[in-house]
């Protein structure tokens, strides 16, 4: 990862949607001017679409048991999908623990 | 009875969608059973298809992860290998500001429409795929339906848990929702009205509402399509006219309440219910596992519980964890939230252990497969 880059930590449950990336690295560039955990996820939904859909409904809402991490803060106690992202970020996707059966 | 399907070469193959995850049962003989998974792992898995309309049988089914959502996968291969569905399939469009949270039913059309199935689903919708389940769309006619606003959920949420298609006419359909009722279409989904005349909503002021009433299950035989039984939330009905009215068939039942109906897949006026208590007590009556059948069309029912365990049971059967097979001679399964099923080879008079400790049975579906 470089400073202009966001590195996206994906989950093993979900890697099968990486081709068995543990790491997907965006070019902040890709985001648009305001950058945002939402255009991020914006960014998956156009190369990773299958992971992205596990992660947001087709509402784009984040999905109830799924957290979003950047660095260590879950973005639901930020400004969810609006939580700004910059280069050298990293950005965490992990299934919450209240999501068993 | 009428003309009975003639059984060809191959096995049972009996699709047990469970709480956690898919299991196939496959048999020779209907008595013993080779069970295989579970797929999906921890997958709800609350609506299971074997379309065997097409050349080769294809399994559908609907999975829920409790992370990562909702999704529809399909084999043509009798379940060696799945495909799911592109983009998940079931996706309501960006204007209805809905989100899926579960296919409750996948329901292949009739023979005429060998590439039509049906998905009901919550929030309650229905959706139409023409591709044999690649791909579905929100039939909008019923989303659209000026009652739709005033739909309350149920226990199990706001869904359209049941899809009941004509057998040979393409514009007629009939699902239910709860808890808003059943509805139907005579012109493909285009336009809907309640079909509820007659069936009393236990839990409202107005006993006999227009829409409203908690319809559990509706089953029809192909045969016979305008004969249809219904459970609902307290109370059993038949309609001998395609679901515009509806009467009560109670006599000789030991309960009203329930939550599967299933008929015989090639004799008119057989079906078979498993009732509860009452709402207020979802056990089964004198704590026995036990099968209720009529063959008169609901006039009178019959228990049936030969094979069946003699030990007290609590056990509830979901809407959809009981079905019949399209043998010659009907098998009928169900599945109970503790995780055993049951199988009957001669239409529900002597049972058997089909499989045991799985996880709570959601749905069932058998159908003799190459």
């Amino acid at each position: 990862m470089t400073a202009t880059q966001v590195q996206v930590r994906v989950p093993a449950s979900l890697r099968s949607y990486t081709g068995g990336r543990p790491v997907v690295d965006v070019d902040i560039a890709a985001l648009g001017g305001a950058p945002t955990v939402g255009t991020l996820l914006d960014h998956l939904a156009a190369v990773h679409p299958d992971l992205e859909r596990r992660v947001r409904d087709e509402q784009r809402r984040l999905r109830r048991h799924v957290n979003v991490f950047v660095g260590t803060e879950n973005v639901r106690d930020l400004s969810e999908q609006g939580t700004p992202v910059v280069g050298g970020d990293e950005v965490a996707i992990i299934p919450a623990v209240s999501g068993g059966t | 009875m009428t003309e009975s399907p003639v059984a060809a070469s191959g096995s049972t193959l009996l699709m047990v969608g469970t709480r956690k995850g898919l299991f196939l049962a496959r048999s020779e003989d209907r008595a013993t059973w080779a069970i295989e998974g579970p797929a999906f792992a921890m997958n709800a898995v609350y609506a299971v298809a074997v379309d065997t309309r097409r050349e080769t049988p294809r399994l559908l089914v609907g999975a829920d992860s409790e992370h990562w959502g909702p999704s529809v996968f399909h084999s043509d291969d009798l379940g060696a290998s799945w495909e799911e569905t592109e983009g998940g399939a079931l996706r309501f469009p960006a204007e209805t500001g809905a989100a899926l949270a579960r296919a409750w039913q996948l329901q292949p059309a009739g023979a005429d429409q060998p590439d039509v199935v049906y998905a009901g689903v919550e929030p309650a919708a229905l959706f139409r795929s023409d591709d044999g389940g690649a791909t579905f769309s929100l039939v909008e006619g019923l989303w659209d339906h000026p009652h739709r606003p005033r739909w309350q959920p149920g226990g199990g949420g706001l869904c359209l848990h049941t899809v009941v298609p004509h057998p040979t006419d393409a514009d007629r359909v009939l699902v239910a929702v709860s808890a808003a009722g059943a509805y139907r279409t005579e012109d493909g989904g285009k336009s809907w009205q309640a079909s509820n005349a007659g069936i009393q909503a236990l839990h409202q002021p107005d006993p006999f509402p227009e829409f409203g009433q908690c319809v559990h299950k509706i089953a029809r035989n192909p045969s016979r399509p305008d004969e249809m039984f219904l459970q609902n939330h307290g109370g059993v009905y038949r309609s001998r006219d395609g679901g515009e009215h509806w009467e009560t068939i109670e006599d000789g039942l030991p309960a009203t309440f329930g939550f599967p109906m299933v008929a015989h897949p090639h004799t008119p006026g057989t079906a078979y219910a498993f009732p509860l208590v009452a709402d207020a007590h979802r056990m089964p009556p004198e704590d026995r596992l036990r099968v209720w059948r009529t063959t008169d069309g609901g006039d009178s029912w019959h228990g049936l519980d030969a094979g069946l365990p003699r030990e007290p049971a609590y056990s509830t059967v979901l809407r959809d964890a009981m079905c019949a097979d399209d043998e010659p001679t009907a098998g009928v399964y169900f599945g109970t939230r503790g995780g055993d099923v049951f199988g009957s080879a001669d239409e529900g008079e002597t049972w058997g252990s089909v499989a045991r400790y799985l996880p709570d049975i959601l749905s069932l579906r058998a159908a003799r497969v190459p």
